[in-house]
């Protein structure tokens, strides 16, 4: 269980009292100039078929964003938080992970979350206004999308321990598994941020986190929100490796990441990666972000989209003709009716189901809030005019309720009401109400 | 051999659990090789090994999350906050995550996490060494709360908080952490649902301290000992005040707690934490709800004052007290 009592760790240089360094800052440096593929001698080296199935994703993720969009306008999802011109950042996090490994979505990696596997109806579960993220997490290896921001971070690296520790128990087993946390620019400055970071250092997590710097927090810029010299110059402060990409060049995205995943991996620690991106849409279908950015700014950052870019370059190498990209607008299509169809099947959730995974067995109280809703559900069913206020209660007789009563056998048999007719409708945590 | 405190069942507790089960793992601020600054981790990390027993940097939303993270892969961890008002910036953890963390996924994923609580005041500590937060957590839906107030619970509920596959916050009277059980009580300590001092209690049920046929007093944690007090002392006045030790604040043990006061007529609910909106206006609700037709008086609480928590010189005025429960005994319309 050396694992993790670093008192005998190598790399930590020095008793701990010692004040000199403990370890060498340099090679945890990020290079300020992120690191770009597109447009370099490199793009030319840069193995074809991935750029291509890059390209293909991309296409297909760009139109998902658009889709998901509209649906908000027709009133089908309840909030969109669009991820336009982030697509390389998305596709890029799926697509680096190796089935054993996590991914830990923020509310805005809708995106990321189907290009690792998952149905688009199912991802987009919670944004249609269900309690539950729609997918089984152990199924795909993906957490449920995070809105508290940063918080998901920590869990990316208390999972990442996990493994390590089974590992170190049973080598076997070892499935060496990475986990990739997701979070934005703003995410940056809440404190789960700084903690997470300080944890995996500490613990030596095999953890990789993505900050997707689209420069804005909302309407708050960036310059706003940190004084750093960069997003990624904040990985050395706790002893690990930073690095920084532009987050509009799909193919050095992928490199970098995949890089860092596999330092990772290999047991060298955690791994810090800022991708300089640019949100296209608004911040959400809801928000109005010509108070807080110009036209022109927008404009600018259009003629850096991820996709014109990874465009110019299979059509540049000859990988990518007309032909070949009216075909790719077909499977986008083909996508797009596909979501619309799944939205025209997918069932309203069961209000049953407000009650059922609170605790793995419901508590007598809710089993008794469940029964009310049910038999007031029942009650409008039969009769709509009714007022679904009006509960009769003569059939009740408060000092005779027993814990029987609590369950949901003994209210449905009968109705429950001891509070007179000022009481109103409110439920209260008890089973009497 | 048993233990005789209630630290020392804790730390026995622990210890049954991380043997038994090599998934569990204790993290949290100094319990290794300090033991914890209450020494409820004593001994611990040299038994089962730094990684088992962890060390961790000094950040409780940091804490909490990586247990998050670490019952999703398959752990059962347990938490040690250091202190009652320290455990505040894990608060959103555990609100936005733990609690929700089993709905939010449809019931796919549950966190079997104990985080433990050292709370309450009457030890002369300083500011934000003395809160009670118990509100707090049991308003929030999808965590359990429970508290003991024996040495048999201390090791019972600890055990069975561990075993639970929902969250459970564990929250451990400071007060109670070196003493033996109260005396006062008539039913033998576990009553009639929880055993010797090596069984575990069952989460969700409450327990008759003492049986009586006058009035009911409802406690929990460092208010037991009080309370038992109080009904010794009634009985110079011909007073016989059963005791009931909630011990699981949620789920509520509404049968338990309903019968006992059906049986007397009579109810004061004492606690340590302010009143306003605290545990005890959800007991005296609850009453008012299923009892009504049984109440001679309607139902009191002792609490402490809806203020910030009072300074070691003062705290003593704002602790319920055998003379203030007993008054609130005198409260209950006995003339009638
Ligand atoms: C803890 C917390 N505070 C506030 C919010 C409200 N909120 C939602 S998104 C957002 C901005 C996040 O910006 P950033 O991290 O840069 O991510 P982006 O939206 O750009 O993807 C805010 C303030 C929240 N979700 N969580
Ligand atoms: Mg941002």
């Amino acid at each position: 269980m050396t694992l993790v009592d670093h008192s005998t760790s190598p790399d930590l240089v020095g008793p701990p009292h010692s004040h000199g360094p403990r370890r060498d800052a340099a090679p945890l440096l990020p290079d300020p100039e992120p690191v770009r593929v597109l447009g370099t001698e490199a793009a030319a080296a840069f193995d074809p078929e991935l750029a291509r199935d890059l390209h293909r994703r991309l296409v297909l993720a760009r139109r998902f964003n658009q889709q998901a969009t509209t649906l908000t306008r027709q009133g089908r999802l309840a909030v969109y938080p669009a991820s336009t011109g982030q697509e390389a950042c998305q596709v890029g996090a799926a697509m680096v992970l190796r089935p054993q490994d996590w991914l830990f979505p923020s509310y805005r990696d809708t995106l990321a979350v189907v290009a690792r596997g998952v149905r688009p109806i199912d991802a987009l579960t919670l944004m249609r206004g269900h309690a539950h993220c729609g997918y089984d997490p152990y199924e795909h290896r993906i957490a449920p999308l995070s809105t508290p921001l940063a918080t998901q971070a920590a869990h990316a690296v208390g999972l990442a321990h996990a493994a390590r520790l089974r590992a170190a128990a049973n080598p076997a087993a070892d499935e060496q598994l990475v986990a990739l946390a997701l979070v934005g620019d703003g995410g940056t400055s809440e404190g789960d941020f700084h903690e997470a970071l300080n944890f995996a250092a500490v613990l030596r997590a095999p953890v990789v986190f993505l900050v997707q710097n689209n420069g804005y927090a909302i309407s708050v810029p960036l310059a706003r929100q940190s004084a750093a010299p960069t997003l990624a110059h904040k990985a050395v402060g706790y002893g690990m490796v930073g690095r920084l990409v532009d987050g509009n060049d799909a193919l050095a995205v992928h490199q970098v990441l995949s890089d860092a995943v596999e330092h990772a991996r290999s047991g060298r620690g955690p791994v810090l990666v800022e991708a300089i991106t640019y949100r296209l849409d608004a911040h959400t279908n809801a928000d109005d972000a010509t108070r807080y950015r110009s036209a022109g700014e927008v404009e600018a950052w259009r003629a850096r989209d991820p996709l014109t870019l990874l465009d110019a370059h299979l059509r540049a190498q000859g990988l990518l003709d007309d032909a070949g990209a009216a075909e790719l607008a077909r499977a986008a299509e083909e996508l797009a009716g596909r979501i619309r169809a799944e939205f025209e099947a997918a069932p309203e959730p069961d209000p049953a189901t407000l009650f059922t995974h609170v605790y793995a067995e419901p508590t007598s109280q809710l089993r008794a809030q469940a029964a009310e809703l049910a038999a007031r559900l029942a009650d409008e069913a039969d009769d709509p005019g009714d007022d679904p206020f009006h509960l009769d209660g003569d059939e009740f007789d408060s000092d005779n309720l027993t814990a029987n009563d609590l369950t949901a056998d003994g209210l449905a048999a009968g109705g429950v009401d001891d509070r007179g007719p000022d009481a109103g409708a409110g439920t209260t945590r008890g089973g009497a109400a | 051999m048993s233990p005789t405190t209630m630290v020392g069942a804790l730390n026995a507790a622990l210890r049954d659990s991380l043997r038994d089960d090599p998934d569990v793992h204790v993290l949290g601020e100094d319990v290794g090789a300090l033991g914890g600054v209450f020494r409820v981790t004593d001994g611990l990390a040299a038994e089962f090994g730094a990684a088992r027993c962890l060390d961790t940097p000094l950040a409780e939303a940091g804490i909490l999350g990586t247990a998050i993270g670490m019952a999703m892969y398959g752990l059962r961890p347990v938490v040690e906050m250091q202190f009652d008002a320290f455990a505040y910036p894990a608060f959103e953890q555990l609100v936005s995550h733990v609690a929700k963390m089993r709905n939010r996924t449809g019931g796919r994923v549950g966190l079997p996490i104990t985080i433990r609580v050292p709370y309450g005041g009457g030890v002369g500590g300083v500011e934000h060494h003395s809160d009670s937060s118990e509100a707090y957590y049991a308003h929030t839906p999808g965590l359990h709360v429970v508290t003991p107030a024996t040495v048999a619970d201390g090791y019972g509920l600890l055990r069975a908080a561990i075993a639970s596959d929902d969250p459970v916050v564990f929250l451990e009277p400071k007060r109670l952490y070196w003493s033996a059980d109260p005396p006062g009580g008539t039913e033998p300590a576990a009553g009639a649902t929880s055993g010797a001092q090596d069984q575990v209690a069952p989460i969700g049920r409450a327990v008759v301290r003492r049986a009586g046929t006058s009035a009911t007093l409802i406690t929990y944690g460092p208010s037991l000992p009080i309370c038992l007090a109080a009904a010794q002392a009634a009985r110079a006045d011909g007073l016989d005040l059963a005791v009931v030790d909630l011990r699981s604040l949620v789920p509520f043990d509404d049968e338990t707690v309903c019968a006992a006061v059906r049986a007397t007529g009579r109810a004061v609910v004492v606690h340590e934490a302010s009143g306003f909106g605290g545990v005890g206006a959800e007991v005296a609700a609850r009453i008012g709800e299923q009892c009504f037709h049984h109440l001679a008086a309607p139902v009191l609480r002792v609490t402490g004052y809806d203020i910030p928590y009072p300074p070691p010189m003062l705290e003593k005025h704002h602790l319920p007290s055998v003379d203030r429960v007993l008054d609130a005994v005198a409260r209950l319309q006995w003339e009638q």
